[in-house]
């Protein structure tokens, strides 16, 4: 265990955090006093406003550009980051996604492969690229957000199910496979949480939610707040749904 | 950065070994990792110590034909000069 004081002793990559979940998990982890790298691909000025809250707030944080899909992104963002804050980043949350929604017998190729490479394949790049240096340090935290349609079927979201499901499974091998490092790998898996991304989703749909409403991004920013806390040292491998009960 | 010497490497390998579990003094030249329970894991991580410190780059497929120690100093030396 490190000493009394000397958490977190590096800092965090959020992926996709110039608004919604992201954001909040930005904010939430700088709160607790992680240097936070707020990664955006294209909405710079989002991404800006969310370092300037932080500063407001006696918090450190830093924008950084790059598209997760670019498989040059790990490695430049890790780096940027590293050079930045002179430490080495030890907490990554893989929250960056994208839907293109379909039915299955409709769905093309290039909605199934956008959703694959940006909810799947990005977040495994990037996990690779943060583990070796974790390993070394004895110490990392690493969070996907994954969703409950990973883990309960929306129909018109096969390939984002897909992506979620198998961003999963990977979170669970990778966990057990560094476990004896101090390296924890978890998951966090969202239901209907008010953000762009379900904006535009029929609210009659909220009456199969057992909490009857939308929850926030700072109620899923609060548990991967948990999840990279010093406390959560022994949580390997999980997977925690906010969800208002939906997939239970 | 200037090629370590074989003796250098020695040294930094069983440094590496033994903070992975097992005592300094069976790491021996010719014990292997299974007999000092050193597995792919541990191996993935010293690859990445002699990638940062002596710019050897290993992969999966290289680390899978060590079977000692001294296979693993041997590799690492005559890539690094």
């Amino acid at each position: 265990m490190p000493e009394a004081g000397s958490w977190p002793a590096g800092c965090a990559l959020v992926t996709g955090a110039s608004r919604g979940i992201g954001a909040a998990i930005a904010k939430a982890l700088a709160a607790d006093g992680w240097a936070v790298g707020v990664n955006y691909r294209s909405g710079r000025e989002a991404a800006e406003q969310v370092v300037a809250e932080i500063e407001a707030t006696g918090g450190r944080a830093v924008a950084l550009q790059g598209d997760v899909v670019d498989p040059a992104a790990p490695d430049a963002l890790f780096t940027a980051l590293e050079e930045h804050f002179g430490m080495p980043v030890l907490a990554l949350v893989n929250n960056a996604g994208v839907t293109r929604d379909n039915l299955a017998p409709s769905l093309t190729d290039e909605e199934w492969n956008e959703v694959i490479e940006t909810d799947l394949t990005s977040a495994f790049r990037f996990t690779r690229r943060a583990l070796k240096p974790m390993m070394r340090a004895r110490s990392g935290r690493i969070v996907n957000i994954a969703s409950v349609v990973g883990l309960r079927a929306n129909p018109g979201q096969s390939n984002y199910g897909a992506a979620k499901a198998g961003l999963i499974q990977f979170t669970k091998t990778a966990a057990v496979e560094v476990a004896r490092r101090g390296v924890t790998i978890n998951a966090v898996a969202p239901g209907w949480i008010e953000t762009d991304m379900t904006a535009d989703v029929d609210r009659g749909l909220l009456d199969a939610v057992p909490a009857k409403r939308a929850g926030t991004p700072e109620e899923v920013a609060a548990c991967v707040r948990f999840l990279l806390s010093e406390q959560a040292g022994y949580v390997t491998g999980a997977v925690l749904s906010v969800d208002g009960g939906l997939g239970a | 950065m200037s090629s370590p010497t074989k003796e250098q490497v020695q040294e930094r390998v069983v440094e590496a070994l033994a903070s992975f579990g097992p005592d300094a003094d069976s790491i021996t030249s010719d014990a292997t990792f299974e007999e000092l329970d050193i597995d792919s894991l541990d191996l993935v991580e010293l690859a990445q110590i002699v990638e940062d410190e002596f710019g050897v780059v290993l992969k999966g497929e290289d680390m899978k034909e060590l079977k000692t120690v001294a296979d693993a100093v041997e590799m690492i030396s005559a890539r690094a000069s």
